[in-house]
């Protein structure tokens, strides 16, 4: 089966910026991949290219095995969108939102209406189907978001950091939603800044920057190649600090980061629990106190700084990037 | 596929992808594998419209601003200028001033509808529109009509204060009603004006601000006063920008002729020349908006 996104040396300049930069990127179908990147790297610019809303300046892009270069009008018969800002009309009821939505997907009236009513119910907002969605939450309004670009019942759904600005249990409860579609075998491409949500919803990640693939994979490989968990102790007194790092070096695979905003040592470790508790130990023989100490996910920047050896910000400035290498 | 990612969906129960909707969707996990269909010309323009309608109508204070604003409006011209202002031809102040105040509504209204397309393209609603399966000039088509739809509303809404300041027609009741058909064409030609204001001006406070240019087309013409009575330098635009047009042959139209609105020519031709400007009006704003929405950049 061919993939469901193929983009070969996709690129998009404005001007001198480099949006995409020779993005290579397969997406399987029947899967999530996600597209985990800093801000500016070029994700909305990828999902655009995607949705066909802008035109590459160079590379070839298939979605579905449909050249979206020559075919935009059938590319479009397989995507929906859920944009990087919520595009539901406030106005509007959640219901009536949905069903103009469903319309536009070519659905007759009927149908419409019974489309919108499963949406709502899938994700938990029959009961706020018939107010006006300006009196929706945030979370509410992304989930209607949500719903109106699958209302149709598209075969490729792209997400546009489709959590970004949730709480936390909104958050967990778009994922459950997503996970669901995915079980109905939607596929998904989805963008976001934090590991983590990709590592929860993705079986494929693609790392990316300044417009390139930079890494991809499953989450583990992903791992495996850079960001391993990572201890982070708090000591109780600040003067601690370089006494704790001492103590992280002894077990940590690179050299522990203090933090003096918010007076946190951490590094990465192989090895998780166990490590753990010899930190603990080893802290109580040198009687540092402690407020916090704990095992975390790696951040987006450490699983970056890992592959990249250099932090997400202090890549050089991407304005001018010379073109002739 | 998924296997890590187990359901555990806790909204709701997990609805059906496998039959008993009309679009005859496949077995779970099998991949969906129809394309939508994508609605038609029709739907995606009414569809569109509806919502644009229903924005304004629901939001009380698009609805109340423009109603208050062409209240204010026409009671200051109709009271506190009117006693100086001498309507040039046989007709009384209020009766001169009521038509070329409904046309200047055209102008009025489509400020609020450049911000909206404007919002709509910066907010992303318009992304989502491009990315579905339907003619995307249907969706400027949509805009138009709803915009229309709110220049009558605007219409009727001033043609009643109008009436209670005292304005009445003198014409024949066809004529009359012809007046208020040539401003709604000459209104659905400006709509496409606004609509490209809109989608260049990127946000919507830009907009606004770019649609302060009707102010002098809503000024310098002959809305509120006679056209002898501004400098001569003024005259030549004030004479013949397209809104004083469309005034010269709605206010024939309406007060019975162009002799007792004190202008040269005859109604008739006020009105063919109207409907020129309106049909090249939207001619060249129809092809920009079009050219501008669907174009992928
Ligand atoms: N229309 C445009 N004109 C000029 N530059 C643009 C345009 N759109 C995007 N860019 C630039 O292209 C780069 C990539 O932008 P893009 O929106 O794709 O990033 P992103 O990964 O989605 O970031 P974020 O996480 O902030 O949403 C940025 O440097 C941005 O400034
Ligand atoms: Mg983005």
């Amino acid at each position: 089966m061919s993939p469901i996104i193929e983009a070969k040396g996709l690129t998009k300049h404005y001007g001198e910026v480099h949006a995409l930069d020779g993005l290579d990127l397969t997406a399987e179908s029947g899967r999530v991949t996600a597209l985990l990147g800093p801000n500016g790297a070029g994700k909305t610019t990828f999902i655009s290219a995607v949705a066909t809303l802008l035109k590459p300046t160079a590379g070839s892009l298939h979605v579905a095995g449909i050249d979206a270069a020559t075919h935009p009008e059938q590319v479009r018969r397989v995507i929906g969108l859920a944009g990087q800002s919520a595009s539901v009309e406030p106005a509007m009821t959640g219901r009536e939102n949905l069903q103009m939505v469903a319309r536009l997907f070519g659905l007759d009236k009927r149908s419409s209406r019974r489309a919108a009513d499963e949406v709502l119910e899938r994700l938990g907002l029959a009961e706020a189907g018939d107010r006006l969605v300006r009196t929706y939450s945030g979370g509410m309004r992304r989930r209607l978001d949500l719903g109106a670009s699958l209302v149709g019942r598209p075969r490729l759904l792209l997400l546009d950091e489709p959590t970004t600005g949730l709480d936390p249990r909104s958050r967990l409860e778009l994922w459950d939603a997503i996970r669901s579609l995915v079980s109905d075998g939607t596929d998904v491409l989805l963008t976001t800044q934090y590991l983590e949500e990709a590592d929860q919803l993705a079986r494929d990640i693609v790392i990316v920057d300044h417009g390139k693939v930079i890494a991809a994979g499953t989450p583990d490989e992903l791992k495996s190649h850079g960001g391993q968990d990572v201890i982070e102790v708090r000591p109780r007194a600040s003067a601690d600090l370089d006494a704790t790092a001492e103590v992280l070096t002894q077990v940590a695979a690179e050299p522990p980061r203090i933090d003096l905003d918010t007076q946190r040592v951490s590094a990465p470790i192989e090895g998780g629990a166990e490590q753990l508790s010899t930190v603990v130990r080893l802290l109580d023989d040198r009687h540092i106190a402690v407020d916090d100490v704990g095992l975390r996910r790696p951040t987006l920047d450490e699983v970056f700084l890992a592959l990249t050896g250099q932090p997400i910000d202090a890549t050089p400035d991407p304005a001018p990037s010379a073109d002739a290498a | 596929m998924q296997p890590e990612n187990g359901r555990e969906m806790t909204t709701t129960d997990p609805i059906q992808a496998t039959g008993s909707t009309s679009d005859a969707a496949p077995e779970r996990s099998a991949p969906i594998d129809h394309s939508v269909p994508g609605a038609g010309f029709v739907t995606t323009s009414l569809t569109t419209a509806r919502r644009s309608i229903l924005q304004f109508f629901r939001t009380p204070q698009l609805l109340m601003m423009g109603t208050i604003q062409g209240a204010l409006f026409l009671f200051m011209f109709r009271y506190v200028f009117g006693g100086a202002i001498r309507s040039g031809g046989a007709l009384s102040y209020v009766d001169f001033l009521v038509p070329g105040f409904l046309v200047t509504v055209i102008l009025w209204s489509g400020m609020g509808a450049a911000a909206g397309v404007a919002e709509d393209s910066s907010s992303g609603v318009y992304d989502r529109l491009r990315s579905l399966p339907i003619p995307r000039v249907a969706v400027m088509v949509g805009r138009s009509l709803a915009d229309i739809t709110l220049v009558a509303w605007g219409m009727l809404v001033t043609g009643a204060l109008g009436f209670l300041l005292g304005f009445r027609t003198h014409g024949r009741i066809s004529s009359v009603l012809l007046g208020f058909v040539l401003m709604l064409i000459a209104g659905y030609a400006f709509t496409w004006v606004f609509i490209t204001i809109g989608l260049i001006s990127g946000n919507a406070q830009a907009a606004q601000g770019m649609s302060m240019l009707v102010v002098p087309f809503s000024f310098i013409s002959s809305a509120n006063v006679p056209i002898k009575s501004m400098p001569g330098w003024m005259q030549p635009f004030a004479a013949n920008q397209p809104i004083s047009v469309i005034i010269n042959a709605v206010r024939s139209l309406m007060q019975g002729g162009t002799h007792v609105v004190g202008i040269g020519h005859t109604t008739a031709y006020w009105v063919v020349l109207s409907l020129v400007w309106s049909a090249g009006i939207t001619l060249v704003f129809s092809a920009l908006t079009t050219l501008r929405f669907s174009r992928s950049k």
